[in-house]
Parts: C-alpha cells; sequence; structure tokens
C-alpha cells in the first residue's frame, strides 16, 4: 500500500512538471505572438528602434569580432592537426570557412549575444517592473508591449544576421592569419580556397540561424524582465533565467535548423 | 429631465484575489466630480490594488468600477487612460530620459502629439509648477533627490490636464518638510484644475492636508467614509485605531 502511494506522489510530481512546463512554453508562446502582433500594428516607436539597434546591434560588435577571431584561428589549427592525419591539410581554408560560416558564427555569437543582451533587457525591464515604470508607461497611454518589448525583439532579430555576417569575416581572416603565419599556406591560395568552396546555401542558412538566435535573445530578456518578480532577488532571478533559457533555447534551435539545412 | 450627475469614481461591490489570498472583498465607494478623497489603511490592505484597478493595470475579479456611470473597459482604451494623471510610489521616472522628456512623455504620443520644443516648454512651465527651475529639464532622474524627483513625478502626472489624479502614497520617504511641501503643493494643483483626485496614504499629515473625505480600508472592505473634519469624531473603532496608531484595538498589529 505504501508503495502504491510513493508510486503515486512520484508520478503525480512528473505530471506537475509537466504540466508547468507545458504553462511556462504557453505563457512565452502568447508573449512572443503579442509582441509579434505589435511589431505590424502602428504606432510605432522609430526612435526606440534605432535605439535598441545601436544598442543591441552597434555595441556588441566588439564582442562577436573577438570571439570569431579567436575562434577562427583555432579551429584553422586543429583542422590542420586533425587534416594532417590523412594528409588531407589543404582543406584548412574551406572547413574554416564552412565551420565558421554555418556553425561556428551564428551559434558563438549568438551566445555572446545572449549573455551580453539577454541579460541587459531582462535586467532593466526587471528594475522597471520593480520600480512601477512598466505601470507608468500604461498610465501615459503607452502599451509597454508596443514601446519596450517590440523594438527591442525586432532591432535583436534583424541585427543578429549582420553581427554575424561580420563576425564570419572576421572569423575566416582570423583562420586566415593564422593559416598563412603559422601554418605557412599562400595567402591569395587560401583565400581563393575559401571563395572557391562556400556556397549561397551555407551563407544564408547561418544567417536565418542567426535571425533565429537574435529573436530568441530579446524575446527571452523581454519575457523574463517583464515578467519578473519583486525585489533584487526577483530582478537578479530573471536576469539568470534570460541568459540560461536563451542559451539552452540557442543550442536546442541550432541542432533542429541544422537538421532542417542538413538535406540541402 | 435633470438627475444627480453619476459619481466620477464609482466602486461597486469589487473583488479581487491573488490565489487564495482576498485583497479586495467587495469594495463599495463613491468619489463626487472635484472631489479629493483619500484612501487610508494599513500596509497591505489592497489600497494600491484599488487604484490599480480603476486603471485596468490590475484586472478585478468581480463587481463593477465605473467612470461618470460607464463601466471600465467600454470606452477605448487610449481614450480612458488620456483622463487620468498617476503620481506612483517611487516617481516611476523613466531612467533613460531626461527630466522633461519624462514630463512631457504622454504630449508627444498619439495623434494630437506636440512638437518637441513646444513640449519641452510646456514640460518646463510644469516644472516651474512644482517648485522647480528650468535647468532640473535636461538632468536624468537618478541626479535628483528623492523630494525633487517627486515634484518631476507630479509635474508629469499633471502635464496633460487629466480630469482624475492619483497619487499612490505622495510623502512615502519623505522628511517631514518635504513631505508638508508636497501635500500643500497637491493640494492647490487639485483646486487649481478642479480634478477629481484620489490618494493612497496611511500618513495622516497628508489625509488632512489633501482630503476632502477620507475612506478607511480594512480586511478588504471600506470600514468607514466621511469628510475630513470628522475623522476625529466618527465613532469607528478601526478609524481611532488608524488615526491614533494604537496597537491595542480591532487591527490586529503583526509584532
Amino acid at each position: 500500500m505504501q508503495a502504491l502511494t510513493q508510486i503515486d506522489n512520484f508520478l503525480a510530481a512528473i505530471g506537475r512538471s509537466v504540466i508547468g512546463i507545458c504553462a511556462a512554453v504557453g505563457r512565452v508562446v502568447i508573449f512572443a505572438a503579442i509582441a509579434i502582433s505589435h511589431m505590424v500594428r502602428p504606432p510605432f516607436y522609430p526612435v526606440e528602434f534605432l535605439h535598441q539597434v545601436m544598442r543591441i546591434g552597434y555595441y556588441s560588435l566588439p564582442v562577436v569580432g573577438m570571439t570569431a577571431l579567436f575562434t577562427g584561428g583555432a579551429l584553422a589549427l586543429q583542422i590542420y592537426a586533425g587534416g594532417a592525419r590523412f594528409n588531407a591539410e589543404s582543406v584548412v581554408p574551406a572547413i574554416v570557412a564552412i565551420g565558421m560560416v554555418r556553425e561556428l558564427g551564428p551559434v558563438l555569437g549568438g551566445l555572446m549575444v545572449a549573455g551580453r543582451v539577454s541579460s541587459s533587457i531582462a535586467a532593466e525591464m526587471g528594475t522597471m517592473r520593480v520600480t512601477e515604470q512598466i505601470d507608468a508607461l500604461t498610465t501615459l497611454s503607452t502599451n509597454p508591449m508596443k514601446y519596450l518589448v517590440a523594438p527591442r525583439i525586432l532591432a535583436a532579430t534583424l541585427c543578429m544576421p549582420i553581427l554575424v555576417a561580420v563576425g564570419d569575416v572576421i572569423g575566416i581572416m582570423g583562420g586566415w592569419a593564422v593559416g598563412i603565419y603559422r601554418l605557412n599556406f599562400s595567402g591569395a591560395t587560401y583565400i581563393q580556397n575559401t571563395i572557391d568552396f562556400l556556397q549561397p546555401i551555407d551563407i544564408w542558412s547561418g544567417l536565418v540561424k542567426a535571425a533565429v538566435f537574435g529573436f530568441i535573445v530579446a524575446l527571452m530578456g523581454c519575457y523574463h524582465g517583464y515578467s519578473s518578480g519583486r525585489g533584487a532577488q526577483g530582478v537578479g532571478r530573471a536576469t539568470t533565467n534570460a541568459v540560461v533559457s536563451a542559451s539552452v533555447l540557442i543550442l536546442a534551435c541550432n541542432y533542429a535548423l541544422t537538421e532542417l539545412f542538413f538535406s540541402t | 429631465m435633470t438627475g444627480t450627475p453619476p459619481p466620477r469614481i464609482a466602486f461597486r461591490e469589487v473583488t479581487k484575489s491573488f490565489g487564495p489570498k482576498e485583497v479586495l472583498r467587495g469594495v463599495t465607494l463613491d468619489i463626487p466630480v472635484g472631489e479629493s478623497m483619500v484612501i487610508i489603511g494599513g500596509s497591505g490592505t489592497g489600497k494600491s490594488v484599488a487604484l490599480k484597478t480603476v486603471l485596468g493595470i490590475i484586472p478585478h475579479d468581480g463587481g463593477t468600477i465605473e467612470i461618470d456611470g460607464v463601466a471600465v473597459g467600454r470606452t477605448r482604451r487610449d481614450d480612458f487612460l488620456s483622463r487620468f494623471g498617476m503620481l506612483f510610489q517611487g516617481g516611476a521616472l523613466f531612467d533613460s530620459l531626461p527630466v522633461w522628456q519624462n514630463v512631457a512623455f504622454r504630449l508627444r504620443q498619439g495623434r494630437d502629439r506636440l512638437s518637441k520644443s513646444d513640449a519641452r516648454d510646456l514640460a518646463i512651465e510644469k516644472l516651474r509648477r512644482v517648485g522647480l527651475k528650468a535647468d532640473v529639464a535636461d538632468l536624468f532622474p537618478a541626479e535628483l533627490s528623492g523630494g525633487m524627483q517627486k515634484r518631476v513625478g507630479l509635474a508629469r502626472a499633471i502635464a496633460a490636464e487629466p480630469e482624475i489624479i492619483f497619487f499612490d502614497e505622495p510623502t512615502t520617504g519623505l522628511d517631514p518638510i518635504m513631505s508638508g511641501v508636497i501635500n500643500e503643493l497637491i493640494r492647490e494643483i487639485v483646486v487649481e484644475m478642479g480634478a477629481t483626485a484620489m490618494t493612497i496614504t496611511h500618513d495622516m499629515s497628508s489625509v488632512r492636508a489633501i482630503a476632502d473625505k477620507v475612506a478607511m480600508l480594512h480586511d478588504g472592505k471600506i470600514r468607514w467614509t466621511g469628510p475630513v473634519d470628522q475623522i476625529e469624531t466618527s465613532g469607528d473603532p478601526y478609524m481611532d485605531q488608524f488615526l491614533h496608531g494604537r496597537a491595542e484595538g480591532p487591527i490586529e498589529a503583526v509584532r
């Protein structure tokens, strides 16, 4: 009898967790749907959007650029070491290019921006929630979803592909620098191999991933900040949850998108 | 046929719960046009919740709230909100905007928005009205003292000349002299604008300075309501205990 009760409690605990996860997913989906609906309905806030483009896009360039540069360099060394086992050192330019453009550029860029932007958005909006600034916006006839959330998500979604494109170029240049100064490749041959090997699908699949990751980064920051609990602890928790959930979602979506693009 | 005009704000058996906790348990209260009503009560008795239910920031569960006889939610939201101004407890000024843009925020929204220069001029005029100089206009809220932030919040609340103004704990965190100044300003502005005011406070000096009428909220219900000059002689044990700050009485004090 006691064993049955324990099994019952165990199943109930699993059930509660599943219901909790479903409810959380539902809340995020509804939040995202409302945010998207506000992106396409006036009034629009272009000044706020441009402000977020600067903050999310422009000021993230150094972080994404440095990440791509060192990743490209390290990738060239690793591929050279691996390729040498099969006498295939010449594949370094091609694999660095495809690795950066299809995978590492968007994923590492997304994770770095998640750390920088998701946390910042969640902390800012959480503080606005706690200090009643979001309520104040409502009393001033301004919809917070339209004024705060929509411009951030739109800016991140549009800026991430540009950031990742710049990061891809810097990453390939990092591989090129290591290739010619450390691995004795010819500079012109390296670049020619890169250009010859890359196909349009490699580039646009990476940029589509970047746009999705940008959306996730801003959505998680806004959602957790907007629904932040009270006090400093609530804002701290919102910030942590934003970064963790954005990072996990980026990795999960990366796999799903890679599967999608795998056959192409 | 001319009847008695409906109250500007009317609560009818309004209820609100957060999970199992019943915060409002049937609040009924009328606030006539042009009257300054102060709602008093201990911390956590639902005063701020009552105020936010009117604006729809917190949706109420049961009962009705009417503005000029029309239930809230029946009119276009922007038109409805344009009738209100609100001073928040902590000011709730937007950190990222300079003072003048905070004050002129509403004036820069919507179809009839003012140009930048007109909005700035009007913001400076409102700042002067609350006793602040024009050179404050370009500062950011973080650069202001608590009293100055309250004044800026007050200027923002009155910038669009609303018909109804809400004051949520207007003197919390201020010293007694600054509290007196803010109370006087609120009274002057409400009389001058002819606005209907609803103030939430547990500061009795604010009650005496601001109120035409007082309502006592306890345990989710209005326990007593009457003119401010009758609070001393109300005969209501809840009101008496609150007024004299006694630990003994029907209101349970958590020690």
